[in-house]
């Protein structure tokens, strides 16, 4: 056995914490799938529970047919400027056919550029790291879906109340 | 900031207990500095990442995030959490002898 040297300190890593992470994933866009996964990846990594809730547009981004075609639009989005400078893109621009595939290529360089997987392979990263991903029972019903529409990572359809259930003494977050 | 005998080896440690001066690792400290946070036995998978985070921060100047190791060393993501539980990213950094990565991803 191996005696601790004098002045010498462990960092506390906290490995009994309880903290849990619960995010609630409404928007299917490119943009908007981000921040939940980031997020998750950032809790897992502090060893926390992480449960995402896909819900409406949410489940875009857990569809087999969508996951690797999410988009971002420049129409109705005043924060989107051209080519980096300040000037905003003019709505009307941003409505010519292509302009949403456009910014979406472009966005989808940026994010690889700085090595952060594209959706697809980030939600493969998260799950197996542990996080558990769920679909919104109402949303699934109302868009006509059911559980072979979903990538594998997904663990089950679930209703409000299961999600409730999950999420009890959890910090939740809306995206 | 203190400096500390690490299995015969003077090193400095901040105050959150990380080296602060990455030249001062060695395989000696990183086999204590694991049995400090409850790895009793690095094995040869846990020598695989320390060797990657070691090798890349020579070239890269900073610490690897869990998912560039798991891409460029080619380590499983789940291998990594079952490797340094709970917390990988800071753990596998601690025992290398390096600082926290920066990188959120």
């Amino acid at each position: 056995m191996t005696t601790t040297p004098e002045g010498f300190v462990a960092p506390d890593f906290d490995d009994d914490s309880d903290r849990k992470l619960c995010l609630i994933c409404s928007k299917g866009t490119l943009d908007m799938a981000y921040p939940g996964l980031i997020l998750a990846n950032g809790a897992l990594e502090e060893g926390m529970e992480v449960h995402l809730f896909f819900t409406f547009w949410g489940l875009d981004i857990i569809r087999k047919k969508t996951v690797d075609k999410l988009t971002v639009t420049p129409v109705g989005n005043t924060a989107m400027r051209i080519g980096g400078t300040s000037l905003a893109m003019p709505q009307l621009l941003g409505a010519l056919p292509g302009m949403s595939s456009m910014a979406s290529w472009m966005m989808k360089r940026k994010i690889a550029g700085i090595d952060v997987p594209a959706v697809r392979d980030f939600i493969t990263h998260v799950a197996d790291a542990g996080a558990h991903l769920w679909a919104c029972k109402m949303s699934v019903d109302m868009m006509g879906l059911s559980d072979d529409d979903f990538i594998d990572e997904v663990e089950e359809t679930i209703n409000v109340t299961r999600f409730l259930e999950l999420s009890e003494s959890a910090q939740v977050l809306f995206i | 900031m203190a400096s500390v005998n690490i299995a015969g080896h003077e090193v400095q440690i901040n105050e959150e207990g990380f080296m602060t001066d990455p030249s001062e690792w060695n395989e000696d400290i990183a086999g204590f500095l694991a049995g400090q946070i409850g790895i009793d036995a690095l094995t040869e998978e846990h020598w695989k990442v320390i060797r990657f985070l070691r090798e890349d921060y020579a070239e890269q100047g900073e610490t690897a995030t869990l998912r560039r190791v798991s891409t460029s060393a080619g380590v499983p993501t789940k291998q990594l959490y079952e490797l340094f539980p709970k917390k990988p990213a800071r753990k596998m950094a601690y025992v290398s002898g390096l600082p926290k990565p920066k990188g959120c991803v």
